[in-house]
């Protein structure tokens, strides 16, 4: 059964072959040319395109093997100086690498959800009833987190290669599931080379792996057992910076990882806090200015390229304001890892608490970092209610945070009917009945605002006057959504 | 589908779940869904000058239907030249394209412009064109086949699926889809006219059957391959009534059908009633006889015979009549059989047998009119659906060499693939006796060489000296499947047993 939902989900992946894809198609292509045409202490200081490799050096190397299968496909989009080449050949050869390289997600999400289903205790009836849910449990979980429209929309349309490295988390977090927690934290650290991203999800492996791994029994364990796992993590990184580092070029590739230099939020404003607080500084320039100045100034915080942005009522954030209140902020969630029994159930909540804790207050975080929080957040459904009403929420959030960057006609119909359909899949399967009625007039509301932004802002003629205020709108809506989801998540967590 | 629950192991336990899962709000949004999807590919002849393809052909209807009077529609001017796609369709098609076009003439006035327009193409263009399949689709076909089922369900009970399982395995039924969706043409305004016909005959409203059905026979004259069982049905019932009752009823019932067609011919055929020369030359347009017995390769017997034997030495006024008498020959137990009992069941029955005999050996055959025979198969698929399933798989592979040339290959094996897997689920939840394995056998075989013969027409170039090796192959592969399916439902017809209380 599911190994043909696998290959259902792969047919709904070729029919999006030909959607819109965004820049970041260009970029994987540049990529693609720079790790083909330049030599290796080059990758992180070719300047020939403003797309500069921003991923660690594994995914250069996951490039660079690409590359060479590219070459067979289309030798032209490997030339570094074809940009923006995407002839049929390029589009094809890059979607078909996301949609196999996909196979990896599959994998680790039956991992996951066959461990995760052999943890969550039966309720004592009769064995074999317990038994069905079981089977289904593991078939509705591995339903949803392949099947997860967010995922499709960012990987298939929008184009990156989140599945592939969700995959790798998922295989990590289905080892520590098992208890194997040297292999769990080497798949963690590969996924760590492969995008720095997972940093956000680093605390809850840290606390876990310490206080429920090695300071488990006795001293001389616990000193082994953290010598062992410094091996393995060091290995996996010098295996991976070495060569750059040996080089010397290892500030340079640190500057490409972390460009600070970009603004507090994205272009248009991911849903947390920090969209509250832009949205509250816009209020409050409205109330002290005339409106007319306000729009001029507005269009350019959420229109437009990558760039710093002033606020200009409340105090401007740095990103050292960021870290620390991140860090903060997370501090009670690990403390309670770290008191708790060793039950793995625990340091998946915590994990999905870290993910959201940096999108809440993370320096410029992209709205598909809810991602981080949404897909560990899969594996409890069916733990608790509480677990299963923040997943039908976030979730359904984090897709619909994700449809401005979908923007072309073809693709509004995809993109709503796919949420309409994950939602009510999520309603006949009994999942909003947990939600109580403020969540689920929240939830509904998701309708009428997208008939705002999308067509009626058409309608009304209001796209050339207002042309922000169908993005402000989404992300303080939302952003709302993510809040209340953050502290209610938390405060059952902690009082749990 | 309660008794199907004692069953609860590991392989039935998940399609049971799905099945209690999805309802008929869910698979309505999927069909949607996929339709989309589809829609997202190319369409025939995209940027392909001089003649471009069916997309265009709809294109040019919308751009003569606004520019010029109604009179001049099917005549060839210097506003109209028919050579470049002349409307070749009943009235009412051309009062849906000029419908279409006053929209688009709102929306984009210059996809619409006379003689500038021709193979106009944008991306926007595409888009309003796709949705206006989408929109239509969802107005008549989608509540045709929802009200279908509602009332096919009400009637019989020894269905061996559901009606969520039979609507979905309608709606998702990929031949239409990448015809309609892929393609570009609006098969589902005819289609669901008729099946919203069929249904009415289901519920018992004559005059609404009359009406709609005349309506689907104005949007396609192809829509005669599904006239003569309507004709023998409403004969027979005619018939009965006066056998049972008395001729005064027979007689009301006779002059209420014949007043409701005729009343819906006049009145979409008035603009041209007035003339004869205007019906000579639309009916002249509708039935070209010039055109030869059946174009590309199509999985007819002609074209079969066409591989021996070049039918084109005979001319095609003998050829019409040898394919006439061909066709009435093997319509004829169905026919009769349906004339001598008039009942739902065989009439759905002999809805499939006219529609494939039509196709087999009648004149002027397309390989998308096996879609008229797809759908009847559909909406028998409660009775059987193992053998209407698989019949509909060959009907959407003989269709391969047309979608292969509108780069429409990712689509087919998809939406084929995606609907196979759909059917294995839905089998595993109905199929308990262990009867059918032979027959199971049989048809995986016969889907296996639909892929081998998918993949060779992928992969291996055909002989210079045979160019339309593979199309050839493929036509000659589906018709053997066709004719084997020809015996098998005129058998099921004429073996099938009347109750004695009949339900009409």
């Amino acid at each position: 059964m599911t190994n043909s939902l696998y290959v259902m989900i792969t047919c709904v992946k070729l029919l999006l072959l030909p959607s819109y894809f965004s820049t970041d198609f260009e970029v994987h292509r540049n990529w693609l040319a720079t790790t083909y045409s330049l030599p290796l202490n080059q990758w992180y200081t070719a300047k020939h395109s403003q797309w500069t490799i921003d991923y660690p050096p594994l995914f250069a190397w996951f490039e660079y093997f690409l590359a060479q299968i590219a070459a067979f496909v289309d030798i032209d989009m490997l030339s570094i100086h074809n940009s923006n080449y995407s002839s049929n050949a390029t589009v094809f050869f890059q979607r078909l690498s996301v949609i196999i390289t996909d196979f990896v997600f599959y994998y680790g999400s039956r991992k996951c959800a066959q461990s995760i289903a052999s943890l969550v205790k039966s309720p004592k009836i009769n064995k074999k009833k317990y038994m069905d849910e079981k089977e289904i449990s593991i078939f509705v979980i591995e339903l949803l987190l392949i099947a997860n429209i967010t995922l499709l929309l960012i990987d298939q349309i929008h184009f990156q290669y989140n599945g592939f490295l969700f995959g790798i988390l998922l295989i990590s977090i289905s080892h520590i599931l098992k208890g194997e927690n040297y292999r769990g934290a080497f798949w963690f650290t590969v996924l760590l080379n492969f995008k720095h991203i997972y940093l956000y999800l680093a605390p809850a492996y840290f606390i876990f792996l310490l206080r429920h791994f090695c300071l488990k029994h006795g001293l001389r364990l616990a000193l082994k057992r953290f010598i062992n796992l410094g091996i393995i993590v060091l290995s996996v990184f010098s295996i991976s910076f070495g060569p750059f580092v040996l080089n010397g070029q290892i500030t340079q590739v640190f500057k490409q990882l972390f460009p600070f230099k970009r603004g507090l939020s994205h272009a248009y404003w991911a849903p947390n806090f920090w969209a509250l607080y832009n949205t509250a500084d816009v209020g409050a320039k409205i109330t002290y200015k005339d409106l007319n100045k306000i729009n001029n100034n507005s269009v350019s915080m959420t229109r437009g390229l990558v760039q710093e942005f002033e606020h200009s009522v409340l105090p401007s954030i740095t990103p050292h304001i960021t870290f620390i209140l991140t860090i903060l902020f997370m501090l009670p969630c690990l403390y309670k890892l770290w008191k708790s029994t060793r039950n793995p159930i625990s340091f998946v909540r915590c994990l999905v608490l870290c993910g959201l804790t940096s999108f809440m207050f993370g320096w410029h975080v992209h709205e598909k970092a809810l991602l981080l929080a949404v897909i560990p957040l899969t594996l409890l459904v069916f733990t608790s209610s509480n677990d299963c009403s923040m997943f039908t929420i976030l979730s359904t959030l984090c897709t619909y945070s994700v449809f401005p960057l979908l923007f072309k006609p073809f693709e509004f119909i995809t993109k709503s009917l796919l949420l309409l359909i994950n939602v009510s899949f999520l309603y006949n399967s009994g999942k909003f009945k947990s939600l109580n009625h403020i969540e689920k007039l929240y939830l509904i509301s998701l309708g009428p605002l997208m008939l705002l932004t999308e067509v009626g802002w058409m309608v009304l003629k209001f796209e050339q006057r207002y042309p922000f205020l169908p993005l402000m709108l989404t992300s303080f809506h939302n952003s709302l959504g993510v809040f209340y989801c953050w502290v209610k998540y938390y405060l059952f967590y902690i009082y749990n | 589908m309660h008794l199907y629950y004692y069953t609860m192991t590991y392989k039935y336990l998940i399609p049971l779940y799905l099945n209690k899962v999805l309802n008929e709000k869910l698979v309505f949004m999927i069909a949607v869904l996929f339709r989309w999807f589809v829609s997202l590919h190319d369409y025939s002849g995209k940027s392909k000058p001089p003649m471009f393809g069916d997309y265009e052909a709809q294109r040019h209807w919308m751009e003569v239907t606004i520019s010029l009077p109604t009179t001049h529609w099917y005549f060839n001017s210097s506003n109209n030249d028919l050579l470049y796609w002349g409307l070749d369709y009943p009235p009412l098609t051309a009062y849906h394209s000029y419908i279409n076009g006053l929209i688009f003439n709102n929306v984009l006035p210059e996809s619409v412009q006379l003689h500038t327009s021709r193979g106009f193409e944008s991306k926007f263009h595409q888009l309003l064109m796709r949705y206006s399949v989408l929109i239509v689709d969802l107005l008549i076909f989608f509540p045709a086949v929802f009200w279908f089922f509602r009332q096919f369900f009400k009637i019989k009970n020894n269905n061996q699926i559901s009606q969520t399982m039979a609507i979905g395995i309608m709606l998702l039924y990929p031949g239409l889809i990448l015809i309609d969706h892929g393609h570009f043409q609006y098969n589902c305004v005819s289609l669901g006219l008729f099946v919203a016909s069929v249904a009415n005959i289901f519920a018992n409203k004559t005059i609404l059957t009359c009406i709609l059905f005349s309506m689907a026979l104005n949007y396609k004259q192809m829509e005669l391959y599904h006239a003569l069982p309507f004709f023998f049905y409403y004969i027979g019932s005619v018939y009965e009534t006066y056998i049972k009752y008395s001729f005064f009823a027979a007689l009301r019932k006779l002059i209420i059908l014949v007043l409701s067609v005729l009343l819906t011919f006049l009145i979409l055929w008035a603009p041209y009633i007035s003339d004869s020369k205007q019906i000579f030359q639309v009916v002249h347009r509708i039935f070209p006889l010039e055109r030869g017995v059946f174009e590309d390769k199509v999985s007819n017997i002609w074209c079969q015979i066409n591989i021996i034997y070049k039918l084109r030495n005979i001319n095609n006024q003998t050829m019409a009549t040898i394919c006439l008498l061909t066709t009435l020959i093997s319509v004829l137990p169905s026919c009769l059989d349906l004339f001598k009992n008039p009942s739902k069941i065989k009439f759905l029955l002999s809805l499939i047998n006219c529609s494939l005999s039509f196709f087999l050996f009648s004149f002027q055959v397309h390989e998308k009119s096996i879609l008229l025979v797809a759908i009847p198969v559909l909406m028998y698929s409660p009775q059987s659906p193992f053998i209407c399933t698989w019949f509909v798989f060959i009907t959407t592979f003989s269709m391969l060499p047309l979608l292969i040339k509108d780069n429409l290959l990712i689509p087919f094996i998809s939406m084929s693939l995606i609907y196979f897997i759909v059917y294995s689920n839905i089998e595993k939840v109905f199929s308990k006796q262990k009867e059918t394995f032979k027959l199971n056998l049989l048809r995986n075989l016969s889907l296996f060489g639909c892929v081998i013969l998918t993949i060779c027409s992928i992969v291996l170039k055909p002989p210079q000296k045979y160019p339309y090796l593979w199309p050839l192959i493929i036509s000659s592969y589906s018709c053997v499947h066709f004719i084997a399916f020809l015996i098998y439902f005129n058998f099921e017809q004429l073996m099938l047993q009347i109750p004695k209380k009949k339900l009409y």
